[in-house]
């Protein structure tokens, strides 16, 4: 058994060394040059049949998963920088950036409270860790077990003039306040006429797979809170944009949803500016030029579409532009429809479910917009139509596989 | 009624001998009467007041017990479910396992009363030493002929200790010290306190006893070894049992085209 793994391990390194930039990330599955057992999960998936398929159908018959379980993860974090005119930067990561944020907030903003389950002591990932001990208790507490209590809280101390950042311990748990979002604070400045407005909200949430969250930690519901005029969605992709969006979601005046990839937290690494900035809301940015196909995603999906990028040029000659949407509502409309303009080719990626993930509302007003310009049907790629699995996770997640897969369809339609 | 632990470690471990096939982990445990774990605490006592309501209406004598944590006590989701269960006098027994800590949050801080058997309103409540095996039995007995007299619903405050953290990303250090964690082992445990009773008692010899434990340990182990090597389910339960009865030909997959086969796979133990 374990020699037939480390046989088609060892081919399976050959593929990727050839693909992949950047072996770094695949050390901790092949360890096995010294006939060490192998770490690595023996995917059922034909690798050469992948790229070389014309079929759509996945099959998923009999894979024999269950030898070696340690997997790295599936995307490969790519560290943004920044030029030299931001100033001083200092080596943070995500949930220090989140921290960092979150303390210019408060101490700028002498209204400004953070609320949340566990925040005292620093939150379970530790991005309010020494808040409550720099700007005191009465600014920086704990709440009980209550969602739609918080965030009920938080409207109503925005409503009132202070600036509130309420944390959901896990987006997974944010539908007990799912009514108070939609319902109230999404509809407080319409309802009232411009009378009263609960814009200073921020709710935070950790969302996206993290390896091991199973069906109730690694869940992605930007789509739900898209489809509700009224809020706004932010997902950013590391340190840098953490730290710009979510400054610049406090200070928004309109109720904001800041969910960050909970994966990213500590892997994402970044010299982060640090002085007071925002990141505009509702602006995309294009990562990676290209000309012949528009990769879309947003958090981790773009660490994986950055990947899908290089082997698309490696392996099939193919140029990507990867754009970070980064505001999902709004969404930065003009980036996309120029982009897609030029390469007359789109694949959309993201971990939620694919029937209405925010994927639809890109594709439908796309081939609105450049239905002439468009060379193939709009790809997506996507997470099943199930709910997120237990151990089925790596087959779950739209994996740069599968977006190559994706690229690879649009191009040779 | 429940499982074995071979079950149960499966469970955790994802392996396909697990209580849910597993496919739900840690939070999901399932069996004949037994109506799961939840991940969102606090969803499972409206739920429970619906199968006590169902108990009753089908007049099959059955009760319902709900168990939630000190933490899942403030969610709004309870209280909703406390009214109606005395509105309609549903047999069903709330237990509130307060063990002190809603993962880091001490109950002090959380709750403004920390009488968690008294937050019934008006369901009668029992306040029960959940160290003491003894006590949590009699407690369970009496509430459970409440309910068979159709004398309406009930709390139970069952008051106990966690010793590890709330999970695998939790020291549980952070936020209590090390001694009150020894303390408690040392003076309040549940299963020394009852060695101690039958010891005392001498309806058993510490020999006799020691058997038990070094049984216990070995089947545990045993247990462990049998789930660890036990193999996962197959890709085709990925789509499966989502629905009862899937309308659409196939499940979508990955990418707008890609067909997966629905199946229905688990038996089901809820009903007939």
């Amino acid at each position: 058994m374990s020699r037939a793994i480390i046989h088609q391990s060892q081919a399976l390194r050959f593929t990727l060394r050839n693909t992949c930039q950047n072996t770094l990330h695949y050390r901790s599955i092949f360890t096995g040059t010294t006939g060490v057992k192998i770490n690595h999960k023996n995917l059922n998936f034909d690798f050469k049949n992948l790229i070389n398929c014309s079929q759509h159908n996945i099959n998923l018959d009999n894979s024999n998963y269950n030898q070696h379980r340690n997997y790295s993860s599936h995307f490969t974090y790519v560290p943004d920088t920044v030029p030299s005119s931001e100033g001083e930067t200092v080596r943070m990561n995500f949930y220090q950036a989140v921290n960092n944020a979150m303390d210019i907030a408060l101490a700028s903003d002498p209204t400004c409270v953070l609320f949340g389950e566990d925040v005292a002591f620093g939150g379970v990932f530790r991005c309010s860790l020494g808040l409550q001990d720099k700007h005191g208790k009465d600014r920086v507490f704990n709440t009980p077990l209550c969602e739609q209590g918080i965030v009920g809280l938080g409207i109503g101390l925005a409503v009132a003039g202070s600036t509130a950042i309420a944390e959901i311990q896990f987006a997974d748990y944010i539908y007990p306040a799912f009514d108070q979002l939609v319902n109230e604070a999404s509809k407080f400045r319409y309802r009232s006429g411009n009378e009263f407005n609960c814009g200073k909200l921020t709710v935070r949430a950790p969302c996206s797979a993290v390896g091991h969250g199973a069906l109730y930690h690694s869940q992605s519901p930007e789509a739900y809170f898209a489809h509700t005029p009224g809020l706004r969605v932010v997902i950013p992709r590391g340190a840098i944009t953490a730290k710009g969006l979510l400054l610049s979601c406090i200070r928004s005046n309109d109720p904001c949803i800041f969910f960050e990839p909970k994966v990213l937290y500590r892997s994402a690494v970044e010299q982060v500016p640090t002085k007071d900035y925002e990141i505009p809301l509702g602006k995309a940015e294009i990562l990676v030029e290209g000309d012949n196909v528009t990769l879309i995603g947003w958090g981790t999906q773009v660490h994986v579409l950055r990947e899908v990028a290089q082997l698309a040029q490696d392996r099939l000659n193919v140029s990507c532009e990867v754009i970070d949407l980064m505001s999902i509502q709004p969404w930065d409309y003009e980036t996309v429809i120029n982009s897609v303009k030029k390469t007359g080719r789109v694949v959309i990626a993201h971990e939620a479910p694919l029937t209405c993930g925010f994927g639809a509302e890109l594709a439908a007003t796309v081939q609105k917009e450049c239905f002439l310009h468009l060379e193939a049907p709009i790809q997506r790629v996507t997470g099943f139509d199930t709910p997120f699995p237990h151990v089925q996770e790596p087959f779950y997640l739209p994996d740069k596989w599968r977006c190559l897969e994706g690229v690879r369809t649009v191009v040779e339609f | 009624m429940g499982v074995s632990p071979f079950s149960i470690l499966s469970e955790l471990l994802g392996r396909k001998s697990g209580c849910a096939r597993g496919k739900g982990g840690s939070m999901h445990m399932y069996c004949e009467n037994f109506y799961g774990g939840n991940g969102i605490v606090g969803a499972q006592v409206p739920l429970g007041a619906g199968i006590a309501l169902a108990h009753q209406y089908k007049g099959d004598g059955g009760v319902n017990i709900a168990l939630y944590g000190d933490g899942a006590a403030n969610q709004g989701q309870l209280f909703e479910a406390f009214n109606m269960a005395k509105l309609w006098k549903l047999p069903s027994i709330f237990v509130c396992e307060n063990n002190g800590y809603g993962m880091g949050t001490s109950a002090e801080r959380a709750a403004a009363n920390t009488n968690y058997y008294t937050r019934g309103d008006m369901i009668p409540g029992i306040w029960v030493d959940g160290m003491d095996v003894l006590a949590v039995r009699e407690a369970t007995r009496f509430a459970r002929q409440m309910c068979a007299e159709e004398k309406g619903p009930v709390v139970l405050e069952t008051v106990t200790y966690r010793y590890s953290g709330h999970s695998m990303s939790d020291p549980g250090t952070s936020y209590r010290t090390r001694e009150e964690i020894q303390e408690v082992r040392a003076h309040r445990d549940p299963i020394h306190s009852l060695k101690d009773k039958i010891l005392q008692a001498e309806l058993a010899t510490a020999e006799e006893l020691k058997v038990i434990d070094t049984d216990v340990k070995e089947e545990i182990d045993r247990a462990v070894k049998d789930a660890k090597a036990d193999g996962e389910i197959s890709m085709e339960e990925l789509p499966a049992d989502i629905y009862s009865e899937n309308l659409e030909p196939y499940i979508r997959g990955i990418t707008a085209v890609d067909k997966l086969k629905h199946l229905n796979i688990g038996s089901r133990v809820n009903y007939a």
